[in-house]
């Protein structure tokens, strides 16, 4: 019996099964943020226990609300800070270099494939499209994964999505992932890997398969998972050129992690991407999609173009390439907030920025700020936002407020309409 | 170990996520403590009120289906355990919110729907309590007069983190 690329993961890192059905694993990566870790830390120092059980593999970064706006994001951000000096945790990413911890990461080559990654941020799962295990998990488990490096689990069951045929014009990573949640439900996927597979996949940019893997957790799964392949080698060429001979080789080394032909699956489901349209949210709840057809023309006051699901390059290049030229409607305003520092300048240097405000966006630094209504974006009771991020709970970006879920591509369709609109006639 | 049990609130609807039960904003409060007043704050349904002697009152939840789904914030558990609310019952758990409950020693029980349904029918009920017992894996029903208890499960690991209190002190003597 072949093995999933989860079995293979779990196999290579168990650490003992204390009870029948959950596993312990040793961690790769520990990732920390300012909103979730700061308790951690806190309980640790309280229980007498403020160590770290490797300063390499715990990766650090503010990102959440930052520069900080209060006494209280600043006293967050603080104990974030002092604990990384304190022990001396290598990677950490203050004012200045921080960037949303799901595009930062992974841009500096810190997951690979194989690897087991937890962070306290649901979103976790983007790590997956490398072909690593990567879980969002809460505040205890973070804390133990500090101190311990190691995190217990339920073995996932995993569904194979086999996703082919070429993306139709407009259509994105972002629309395939809103179709299949839509397909199957908010809880469609709970306790469960979203493992994929298939020619879309195949083609997709690393940037793209990130997009996919991201929404895992929105239809209840504990990781999205890619298979490694050439362009996962390519992506992390910078950083392992020195591990490999070459890039077969670095290859052929992870595709140990690829799953089995014969491996077992809970379900299989097949998508057909050349019958999908440019999709977006309609509620409140993310399996809530409609066709742009559908949803042309309903009211907005916001564009929000940022965030761990669509803040990267290519994103920014895609929706500077329909707002080139255009002006935002009068009745909406646009923000673009590039995820990372290197988005920000490789978008300066390409022009994408000057498009942006000629098209009378506001660009803000890096941060998570608006997706979740912390900062820099947040709406008034009653408005709505055409948004890139990942999530629409009522008034998740303000309360009160109203998010449609769409792509970079539709966003800035919808900007220089002024309402929601159809991406594909400007491309 | 922690106390299981008492007046219930019930919180009739699907996929009530973790925005709902602690909004994002509040994030930033650094102890549990200071999350207390803002229980559930955003969460719309008819008849709740989440400054309510209901609510107020509760050391018991009862929902439906998916309940803690979106966000991985253990605040969603925090805000109920520094409320009096040490257990939820549901349909099925998101699996962050889940392990967050048995994390801190707290209880998310699954029942079959027909169970719920028949929990609910207690819901218009001014004396609607539940007692639950983890040894036994048996929690009882009481109002009007009435009562009924149901069995349940959870898995060993997660009576073992209940019993114990919560993961940290566990994993710090074996791990």
């Amino acid at each position: 019996m072949g093995k999933t690329t989860a079995e293979k993961i779990f196999d290579a890192h168990l650490v003992n099964e204390p009870f029948p059905g959950t596993k312990v694993l040793r961690l790769d990566a520990v990732l920390c943020h300012e909103i979730t870790t700061p308790i951690a830390i806190d309980d640790l120092i309280r229980r007498g226990k403020d160590r770290v059980f490797d300063t390499t593999k715990i990766k650090a970064v503010i990102d959440h609300v930052t520069p900080s706006k209060d006494t209280k994001t600043a006293t967050q951000a603080k104990i974030l800070r002092d604990w990384a000096r304190r022990h001396d945790i290598k990677d950490f990413f203050d004012v200045g270099a921080n960037g949303v911890c799901h595009a930062l990461f992974p841009e500096r080559g810190f997951i690979r494939p194989g690897y087991t990654v937890i962070m306290g941020d649901s979103h976790t799962c983007t790590h997956g499209a490398f072909g690593a295990f990567a879980a969002g998990v809460g505040t205890t488990d973070l804390e133990v994964g500090i101190l311990k490096g190691v995190c217990a689990f339920r073995q996932p069951k995993t569904i194979k999505f086999n996703v082919t045929g070429a993306l139709p014009k407009g259509v994105y990573a972002k629309d395939v992932i809103l179709h299949i949640i839509g397909k199957i439900g908010v809880n469609g996927a709970t306790d469960r890997v979203m493992e994929f597979h298939g020619s879309t996949i195949d083609d997709m940019s690393m940037e793209s398969r990130m997009t996919l893997c991201n929404m895992a957790i929105e239809a209840g799964g504990t990781s999205g998972i890619c298979q490694p392949d050439m362009t996962t080698v390519d992506y992390l060429w910078p950083f392992i050129k020195d591990d490999f001979a070459g890039r077969e080789a670095a290859l052929a080394d992870y595709s140990q992690w690829r799953a089995d032909a014969d491996a077992e699956y809970d379900q299989v489901i097949e998508i057909d991407v050349t019958i999908l349209q440019p999709t977006v949210t309609f509620g409140y709840k993310p399996d809530q999609v409609k066709t742009v057809t559908e949803m042309a023309g309903a009211p907005l006051d916001q564009i929000y173009i940022g965030s761990c699901t669509n803040g990267r390059i290519e994103d920014l290049r895609i929706a500077a390439q329909i707002l080139k030229g255009h002006k935002l409607a009068p009745n909406v305003r646009g923000i673009l907030s590039p995820a990372t520092p290197a988005i920000f300048k490789s978008a300066a240097k390409e022009g994408l920025i000057d498009i942006f405000m000629e098209a009378g966006f506001c660009v803000t630094n890096p941060t998570c700020g608006a997706c979740l209504g912390m900062s820099n974006g947040v709406l008034a009771n009653d408005e709505v936002c055409a948004s890139t991020t990942n999530r629409n709970f009522m008034g998740r970006m303000g309360k009160g407020g109203m998010v449609h879920l769409m792509s970079p591509a539709t966003a800035a369709a919808s900007a220089i309409e002024g309402k929601i609109a159809d991406p594909r006639k400007y491309l | 170990m922690k106390t299981f049990g008492g007046p219930v609130l019930f919180l009739d609807r699907s996929d009530i996520n973790t925005d709902e039960i602690i909004p994002a904003k509040y994030l930033t409060e650094i102890t549990k403590e200071d999350l207390k007043p803002y229980i559930l704050e955003d969460l719309k349904l008819p008849g709740f009120d989440p400054k309510g002697e209901k609510t107020v009152n509760a050391r018991v939840i009862v929902s439906r289906a998916n309940f803690g789904c979106g966000s991985s914030r253990e605040h969603a558990p925090w805000v109920f355990e520094v409320n009096g609310i040490t257990a939820v019952i549901a349909e099925s758990f998101a699996r962050i919110f889940r392990q967050n409950m048995f994390n801190c020693g707290m209880a998310a029980i699954e029942l079959p729907a027909a169970d719920l349904d028949q929990i609910f029918s207690h819901s218009g009920e001014a004396d609607a309590a539940m007692s639950i017992d983890i040894e036994s894996g048996v929690l009882t029903m009481s109002g009007g007069g009435k009562q009924k208890a149901f069995s349940f499960e959870i898995s060993p690991f997660d009576k073992a983190l209940v019993l114990a209190g919560g993961w940290v002190d566990y994993a710090d003597q074996k791990y």
